[in-house]
Order: C-alpha cells, then sequence, then structure tokens
C-alpha cells in the first residue's frame, strides 16, 4: 500500500534545451531507479539533483494545487506531480515542455501568452450594487452551478492541448473560457453581457471545434468542453441559467 | 542598472502580500515582487476553512474565537493581537465574500461553516458536579466557526485575492527572487531582486517593504510545505541584525500523508473524523477526553508519537490511521450535527482530500482509513511585528522604519505557542490588511530616501562566488542532513541532548555550506542556484530555531522538552527573541507577552487567566 514495493528501472528521455548554447530543442537520456509511489515530478528532480543541475522545470506544492508542473508526459498532458511511477504504462518516460506557448528553458515555457488571455476575460467579480453589510445571499443550488470551473489551478493543461490553440495563438483557450464560465454562471455577478461579448469572437468560443482534449488534459478534472458549450449555449440563447437547470439537461 | 521605484513593495504574492497590495494600492504606487506566479502561492493549498464567528449556524462570538486562540497558543499569545484578529475576522470575511470567493452556502444562503480543533464556545448545559464523560461535564463544546469552500478554501482565497489584484492593476513582478533588502540608517529604503528568467538583478527603491514571503517548513524532512517555502524574508532580516521571535514553535500538523507529508485537513477532524491505533482504538479519547480527535494541533501530533512509542502505531509501524468513512462517523457520532451521514455527503465536503488519498496512497478513503503521521506545516515564529505589520527590532517594541512583514513569515503575535486550525488564513487577511494600510500611510508621510549606488553589490558578489566555484559537494546532501536533524532532534519532542547535537550539526552544516558550488552556471532560469541559496535560508532559521529550542527550559504548545515536561510561566511566559551575532553565533532576548486588564470587583485582573490547558 505505501512504498516498500519493488522498484523500477525507468529510461527517462527529456526534451532539452539551453538558450544559452543550444540552437535548437535536443533530448536527452537519464537512467533513474524510482519507487512505484514516486512521482514523474520526484524522478524528474532525481534527475536534477543527482545527475545533471542545469535541467529547468518549474514546481512548487508537489500535490496538484498550485499549477506550476504542466508538462506533455508520454505524449498528455499532465502535472508532474501528480501522475505516479506505478501508472507509467511502459519503462520509458518521455517529458517535454506543453506545446503552443514560447520554451524559455528546457521544460519551462513562458506563460504570459496565457496569463494575458487569462486576464482579457474580466476574471473577476463584477457588481455594482452597494455591498450589504454581511454576506450576498446565494442558494446551495446556485453555489454548486459554478462549482465546477472554481477549480481551476491555471496550470495551463488544457489550453496548450487544445489543438485549435497550437493552430493559432490568438485563440483565448479552454482555460481562459473556464474562468469566464466561473463568473458568468456566478449569481452575484452582473458582468456576463461583457464577457459573452468578448467571447462572442472568431478568437473566442468559436475557435473551439470540441475536441475535448482539454477535458482530459485537466487535472482537477473539470469538465472544460462542457463549461465552454454553456458559455457558447449563453451567447446563443442571450439568457443565463444560474440554477442549472440546463445544465443537468446536458448536451 | 534595473532600477524601479514603488510606493511600496510586497515580497511574496500569497493570501498576505495580495491582501496587503490591495489596501495599498488604493493610495498609492504598489508592486508585488514573488519569485512564484501569484496563483502558485501556497496559500492555495490551505484546505479546510477560515474562522470568523459570523454564528450562521449556532450562536458564537469573536469572544468565544479569541479565547480558543489564546488558549490555542498555550497562553503565549498576544492578547491584544488576539483580540483584533478575531473581531477583525469577521468583516474581512464578508469583505472576501463581497470580491466573490465561492464560499459554501447554508440552506438559506449564508456562508456555511464547520467545525475545526480547538474552536469552542461554553457549554450551555455544564454542570462542574457532573459525573466524567457526560456532556455536562464539559465546559466547552465544539463549535462551527470555520467558513470554507469545500475543502479548497485556501485556492478560493488565492484566486479570489489574484482577481481582485488583476480588477484593481496592482503590478506585478512575477518569479522575481528577493535576495537582499537595502538597508540604511536603520530603516528599509527597497529590496533587491534576480529576475529568474534572467538572472539580472534589480533594484527596487521603496518606502515601504512588505515581507510577506510564508513560512520555511522545508527544513523538516516531512512537510505539508511546497517547495518554495524557504523563508526568505525572515531569514535575510535575521542577516540584517533583526531578530526574529518565538521561532521554537513549529507546529506539525496530525494528519500528514504517510512518508509524503501532504496535507489531509483538520476538517476531516471537523467532519467527523477519527483517528485509530493499531489495535483499532480510538486512542484521542486517552489524551483529550473532551474534544477527543478535534484537540488542537500540538496535543494530537504528540499522541501520535506517544501511539507510535508505545508500538501502536499500524503493523508496528510509524503510522496511525485517520479513518472518514461514513460508517466510522456514524458509529462514532461525530459527525457535525450529530446526525447520520452517507459516503456521497463524505465526498461532497472533503473532495479534494479524497483525491489526494487515491492518487498519493492509493487508498480510497471512503472505502479504507488513510495512513497518517504528524507533517512540519507552519511556523508560530517569525519576523516579529507590531499590530500594523510593522517590524520590530528589539524587545522594547522599536520600529524598523519602513519594513513590514504580514501572514506566516511573520509572528504579530496570534498564534503564541501552537496555531489552531484556520487560523492562518485570518492571519493573513486580517493582517495583511492591516500592513497594506500602514505601508500607504507610511509612504503618503515619507519622501524616497536615498539608497546607496552599489545596493546591488553584496548580492551581485554572492551571486558570482557561487558561480565561480566548482560544484564540488551536491548541496542536496546538505539540505537533507539538516531536514533529517531537523525533524529528529529538533521535532515535535526535544530534549537538551537533541538539541545540542541539532546546534552543532546546523553549525557545521553551515561551514560545508560555505564551501558549495553549483554547476549550472547559466543565467536563464538557474533553478539549480537558486535552490542553493534558498538552502542558505533555510539554514539560517534551523540555526535560529534551534537556539530558540535550547534557551526555553519547558514545554509549551508545540514545543515540547521532554526533559522539561511542564509548562514554566514563571520564568519562561514571555517571547524569544533571537539575534544572529555572526559565525553561527546567536544572542536571545526576551520580552513579556501582552495580556489584557480588566477591571473585575475594583481590582484589577487579567481578562484571560492563565490555565492549565486541557481538551
Amino acid at each position: 500500500m505505501v512504498a516498500g514495493s519493488k522498484s523500477r528501472s525507468l529510461t527517462v528521455k527529456i526534451k532539452r534545451y539551453n538558450p544559452e548554447g543550444d540552437e535548437a530543442p535536443h533530448w536527452e537520456e537519464y537512467r533513474v531507479e524510482a519507487d512505484p509511489m514516486d512521482r514523474v515530478l520526484d524522478v524528474l528532480q532525481n534527475v536534477k539533483w543527482e545527475q545533471d543541475e542545469t535541467l529547468g522545470l518549474r514546481r512548487s506544492c508537489a500535490h496538484g494545487v498550485c499549477g506550476s508542473d504542466a508538462m506533455r508526459i508520454n505524449g498528455t498532458n499532465g502535472l508532474a506531480c501528480k501522475i505516479l511511477v506505478k501508472n507509467l504504462k511502459s519503462d520509458t518516460l518521455t517529458v517535454e515542455p506543453i506545446l503552443g506557448l514560447p520554451v524559455i528553458k528546457d521544460l519551462i515555457v513562458d506563460m504570459k501568452p496565457f496569463f494575458d488571455h487569462y486576464k482579457s476575460v474580466l476574471p473577476f467579480l463584477i457588481n455594482n450594487d452597494p455591498a450589504p453589510t454581511t454576506e450576498r445571499l446565494q442558494s446551495p443550488e446556485q453555489r454548486a452551478r459554478f462549482d465546477d470551473s472554481t477549480k481551476c489551478i491555471l496550470c495551463a493543461c488544457c489550453t496548450t492541448a487544445c489543438p485549435p490553440f497550437w493552430g493559432d495563438q490568438n485563440y483565448v483557450g479552454p482555460a481562459a473560457i473556464v474562468n469566464a464560465h466561473r463568473f458568468i454562471f456566478d449569481s452575484r455577478d452582473q458582468g456576463a453581457a461583457e464577457r459573452l461579448e468578448i467571447l462572442n469572437d472568431t478568437e473566442g468560443v468559436w475557435r473551439c471545434r470540441t475536441v475535448f482534449n482539454c477535458t482530459s488534459a485537466c487535472p482537477r478534472e473539470i469538465k472544460v468542453t462542457q463549461a465552454i458549450q454553456e458559455v457558447k449555449r449563453a451567447m446563443l440563447t442571450g439568457s443565463i441559467d444560474f440554477e442549472g437547470a440546463a445544465s443537468a439537461a446536458g448536451h | 542598472m534595473n532600477y524601479h521605484r514603488f510606493d511600496c513593495i510586497i515580497v511574496g504574492a500569497g493570501g498576505a502580500g495580495m491582501m496587503a497590495a490591495l489596501e495599498s494600492s488604493k493610495l498609492v504606487g504598489t508592486a508585488v515582487v514573488s519569485k512564484l506566479y501569484p496563483t502558485r502561492s501556497h496559500t492555495g493549498a490551505a484546505q479546510g476553512g477560515i474562522a470568523a464567528a459570523l454564528s450562521n449556524l449556532e450562536e458564537d462570538s469573536w469572544e468565544n474565537h479569541a479565547y480558543d486562540t489564546i488558549k490555542g497558543g498555550d497562553f503565549l499569545v498576544d492578547q491584544t493581537a488576539a483580540e483584533v484578529l478575531c473581531r477583525e475576522a469577521v468583516e474581512c470575511i464578508y469583505d472576501l465574500e463581497h470580491m466573490g470567493l465561492p464560499f459554501d452556502r447554508t440552506a438559506d444562503g449564508r456562508i456555511s461553516q464547520r467545525r475545526f480543533g480547538g474552536h469552542t464556545k461554553p457549554n450551555p448545559k455544564y454542570d462542574p458536579s457532573a459525573p466524567p464523560g457526560t456532556e455536562a461535564a464539559k465546559p466547552r463544546i465544539p463549535v462551527m466557526r470555520a467558513c470554507h469552500a469545500a475543502d479548497r478554501t485556501g485556492h478560493m482565497i488565492l484566486q479570489t485575492l489574484y482577481q481582485q489584484c488583476i480588477k484593481q492593476g496592482v503590478t506585478f513582478f512575477d518569479e522575481f527572487h528577493m535576495l537582499d533588502l537595502i538597508m540604511e540608517d536603520g530603516e528599509c529604503r527597497g529590496i533587491v531582486a534576480i529576475e529568474i528568467a534572467t538572472g539580472e538583478l534589480h533594484t527596487f527603491h521603496a518606502k515601504s517593504v512588505l515581507l510577506a514571503t510564508g513560512g520555511f517548513g522545508r527544513m523538516f524532512k516531512v512537510s505539508s510545505n511546497a517547495f518554495a517555502l524557504t523563508g526568505d524574508g525572515p531569514a535575510i532580516a535575521y542577516r540584517h541584525g533583526l531578530p526574529l521571535q518565538d521561532m521554537e514553535f513549529y507546529q506539525f500538523h496530525p494528519t500528514g500523508i504517510y512518508r509524503l507529508g501532504i496535507l489531509l485537513s483538520e476538517a476531516c477532524r471537523g467532519d467527523g473524523g477519527v483517528m485509530f491505533n493499531d489495535k483499532g482504538e480510538r486512542f484521542m479519547e486517552v489524551y483529550a477526553p473532551n474534544l477527543k480527535d478535534l484537540a488542537s494541533r500540538d496535543v494530537c501530533s504528540r499522541s501520535i508519537y506517544q501511539e507510535v512509542r508505545a508500538g501502536r502505531g499500524i503493523g508496528g509501524s510509524d503510522f496511525v490511521y485517520l479513518d472518514i468513512r461514513a460508517e466510522t462517523i456514524n458509529k462514532y457520532k461525530t459527525s457535525p450535527t450529530g446526525g447520520m451521514v452517507d459516503s456521497a455527503w463524505v465526498e461532497k465536503r472533503l473532495p479534494d482530500i479524497i483525491d489526494f488519498a487515491r492518487t498519493y496512497l492509493g487508498v480510497d478513503p471512503i472505502k479504507e482509513p488513510m495512513p497518517i503521521q504528524p507533517t512540519a506545516h507552519y511556523a508560530m515564529g517569525g519576523v516579529p511585528t507590531n499590530l500594523h505589520g510593522q517590524v520590530l527590532r528589539d524587545a522594547a517594541g522599536t520600529v524598523v522604519p519602513g519594513l513590514f512583514s504580514a501572514g506566516e513569515s511573520a509572528c504579530v503575535s496570534v498564534h503564541g505557542g501552537n496555531r489552531l486550525g484556520t487560523n492562518s488564513l485570518v492571519d493573513l487577511v486580517v493582517y495583511g490588511r492591516r500592513a497594506g494600510r500602514a505601508m500607504a500611510q507610511h509612504a503618503l508621510h515619507r519622501q524616497f530616501e536615498p539608497i546607496p549606488k552599489n545596493a546591488q553589490e553584496p548580492t551581485a558578489t554572492a551571486i558570482k562566488t557561487l558561480l565561480s566555484r566548482p560544484r564540488g559537494e551536491p548541496w542536496v546532501r546538505i539540505r537533507d542532513e539538516m531536514q533529517r536533524t531537523m525533524m529528529d532532534d529538533c521535532g515535535v519532542y526535544r530534549t537538551e541532548e537533541t538539541l545540542t547535537r541539532a546546534r552543532d550539526t546546523i553549525a557545521a552544516l553551515k561551514a560545508r555550506y560555505a564551501n558549495l558550488g553549483v554547476s549550472d552556471k547559466g543565467n536563464v532560469f538557474n533553478t539549480g542556484m537558486l535552490e542553493v541559496l534558498e538552502l542558505g535560508c533555510l539554514l539560517d532559521l534551523a540555526e535560529a530555531t534551534v537556539a530558540c529550542a535550547l534557551a526555553r527550559k519547558e514545554s509549551r504548545g508545540a514545543h515540547s522538552r521532554e526533559d522539561f515536561p511542564d509548562r514554566d510561566d514563571a520564568r519562561f511566559f514571555k517571547h524569544s527573541l533571537v539575534y544572529s551575532t555572526g559565525e553561527n553565533q546567536t544572542r536571545l532576548e526576551y520580552k513579556d507577552v501582552d495580556v489584557i486588564m480588566v477591571e473585575k470587583n475594583g481590582e484589577m485582573v487579567t481578562k484571560y487567566p492563565l490555565e492549565i490547558r486541557k481538551y
């Protein structure tokens, strides 16, 4: 159950790029003895600490809540700290930076374009009424309506798994739409019209091709594609369902 | 030279830093400098709740909260600071809600609240003559005070504050790592930071600087803390000759995931979860007959150690079980209302916890208990401040002009010897806000004072020296030895012998550290070099922690001396202040605990009289 099981010999292939020397990215291989309960992050830190200190990667919380270590692991986006060695299908572990954002060094990409898209959808509560002396009321049903999209940790796994985003980096991307959804469907918010206007664009929700890559990539198991569809529906019908009746009906 | 000038510079983009930024930026130019993207900060890992006596589900008062905070801290809490904390918590929660924080809701649409360890109210049925073990024999009973958003309350706070910072147009320097404070004539006038993406140094000239760099749990082997939590702020202040307060009080959270230390929220027990030993006994009944599993964290962590020492760890090993199965909650009647619950209810209340257990333990907590052990979690100590977040340079309370601190890096002190669950979040919103206001006021009444032309020089030299040395000994060896030493010799239990050994080990590690080199000589994202610099911070804080622990010959809160098992109010009802006096040398001072006096029957008496702490 907890550790003690036989260690696993992994061949770790990492796509490396050092801007202070390399002309182009290249692959390097390392051998790591890993405990089945180790995280992929532990494997990479083992490489960094024991074999090659120059390996560049971001990490912080190491348990899937800070969103620092999004990367492409065996061809699929995920957080290195949420994937365990025991769950790797083969003894070869392939790691490369997430796609669609400029690589700075090794597994580190420039997150600025991602955060710029996020900021473009007005990701904050808009309510111009004077605040009451206590809380604004919201029923449990209204609160549940946008619960899924509050889970987003802005790791970029979804956006950089999205083929339309790979082809067009002006596309606002799934993560930004999820964060717009989080406010559009919040009964306390008054900024939905503005956000829908921003997203009603070829670089907004209409770039989505419903590939579902975002949903499978999300380490927080947010139903990303469904959130995007709900935003599209709100745009088409001109009405926002704060109680979740339409959501329950599904699509 | 990269030079920036802002009225206020805030170091750290967690809850305290962003709360301060929201306040100060209303009045003066403000920039937040953070080594992580703001949403990566560890506030986001806080789980169970944030306490405030809203009385949404049952009657409560901020006075109850203040009493619990003071008792929880084993009376080392500064009482005015605690009252401010608990009183202002209420309006801070409403502020957060108005900012959009998605709290869970009660049936009538108000903010939902849950139980947490050590949060109580007087038992209306209390009868001192009642037979022990009966309901009436309990002077205090648990109260639903922790406002929550499932078990990801910290995530919601962090996201909400970042959203508001975007709305308000706060300036961020993301992935800029502070390496030095600019101190002139006893004042703080800015910071020096490295831009991680380029390796370039930047000087930030400021009137007010806030240290909100969080904790330093990474000095211990098993910790709930993120890799980034290396105490940069307190360590750099310490190097500038400023004191650190109450460093010997370091909290071990009882329920960390076995081996990994990942936190399993106290909300597990607040919602009815129970801890068991190898014999299937609910051992907290022995150690805390009234509150049992909801006793405060230091008590629970020591109880687990006692069980393990007595050979009652699971399978004779060094862990016990935390059980949140609905059948267990129902069997022990530990649900918040005492009523029956089902698995769906547990899943809804604790979704992230359940996910962590499934991912990192391969255990489904809906069906099985989870193996847990105490994990290094929270520093009660830190940079001493007053009620406005102003940093203090001595026991007399002399302010360091221009320097502020809030959140876990600070010690105001509202946690005393042991922090209550949820009070870290309360601390960072209440005192983050206060610090932001005070920083703005300070900036409004001051000019930019000159800083030396070579402000970056010491930092540039240190980096150059580090990069010029051959790699030599791997730095992780020093880190591992430090973490093992602190865990084994300065952990949940301590003695003169273990602490003396720890002091000597840390001194030897510091000597080896001085010769470290790095193999990555690059400028761009040289995270290897930054890890070495962070290790330097941790070693300094380990030195300060051990020095305070050696000198405090009593047991209080999280500081348990097996050679001095009792609290000794005659000698140690006071805060420790530790100063660095050069090469591995420290100096200690003590300052009185702030005590509120009230008039009672024509006499002035203490409002919170010292009592033996029992749960």
